[in-house]
């Protein structure tokens, strides 16, 4: 593995990552859609995704830990959001909604 | 030139994560959320990760988006001024602003070593050497993981007797 000097900093691509995250969090704590806040949970993996290959990259490439785990994430989150929609969609029949807030049956 | 490229994919990224956040239309939410993703492969490429970035144009670009637009239409009310977000987004946005800025702080005040400008360029086939021997384990794991949860989906969207 040959490595080679970057005009970018660490710090910047960390920085991106944090401000995608917050955006991502955002999203989960304002949309009431459940196809919306699956989509900023995306945004979420993703940020994190970034933040792990650049220390990857940066930092620890001998066992490709962080870029290993950013091909578990995606994998992961495939899975993830096609269950989440069969959900959404069982749901949305049962209850003609999608938004989160109206399916309050276990509210008190 | 990197350092353009870099800013540019950035901005790309956030303003496509901004729109998938903000904008009042569910179906340009999801079109924006494929620029962001896309974005994000760029990011990798930078980071000379060239794998990564063609398993999330792949991943991403094709079938995340594809379900999540499936499923928007599938779930239409067919009220088209319908309220997307709820009555605590500015408490929404109070959280993610603190949020940003404990990131920001704690990235400013972590004392970085200081040889972090040189970057190791992984290349494509030492990738697949770790993930089919170091991490092989886990990585079928994963593919169960899959199958699983694809099974799953079926089942529970599937339609039950008796329903339309």
């Amino acid at each position: 593995m040959e490595t080679v000097s970057s005009s970018i900093p660490l710090e910047n691509f960390i920085v991106l990552s944090s401000m995608l995250f917050s955006i991502g969090v955002y999203g989960v704590l304002a949309r009431r859609n459940a196809v919306l806040i699956l989509m900023s949970v995306e945004l979420m993996l993703n940020a994190v995704s970034i933040n792990m290959v650049a220390f990857a990259v940066y930092t620890a490439p001998s066992l490709f830990v962080g870029i290993i785990f950013a091909i578990f994430v995606i994998t992961i989150a495939a899975a993830e959001v096609g269950l989440a929609l069969a959900i959404v969609l069982r749901v949305f029949k049962n209850r003609g909604t999608a938004n989160v807030d109206e399916i309050d049956t276990l509210k008190w | 030139m990197t350092q353009v490229f870099f800013y540019l994919i950035s901005a790309i990224v956030i303003a496509g994560a901004l729109g998938v956040v903000l904008v009042r239309n569910v179906v340009y939410a999801a079109l924006l959320l494929i620029m962001s993703l896309m974005g994000v492969a760029g990011i990798y490429i930078l980071l000379s990760v060239e794998f990564l970035a063609l398993v999330q144009i792949l991943v991403y670009g094709g079938a995340v988006t594809v379900l999540v637009l499936f499923a928007l239409m599938l779930t239409r009310t067919g009220e088209l001024k319908e309220k997307l977000d709820g009555e605590q987004k500015p408490l929404a946005a109070v959280a993610a602003l603190a949020l940003l800025g404990a990131f920001l702080a704690m990235i400013r005040q972590t004392a970085w070593p200081r040889d972090l400008n040189q970057l190791t360029v992984v290349p494509f086939t030492d990738i697949g050497d770790a993930l089919f021997s170091r991490w092989a384990v886990p990585f079928e794991i994963a593919s169960g993981v899959l199958l699983v949860a694809l099974i799953g989906a079926v089942v529970i969207a599937m339609q039950e007797e008796g329903e339309r």
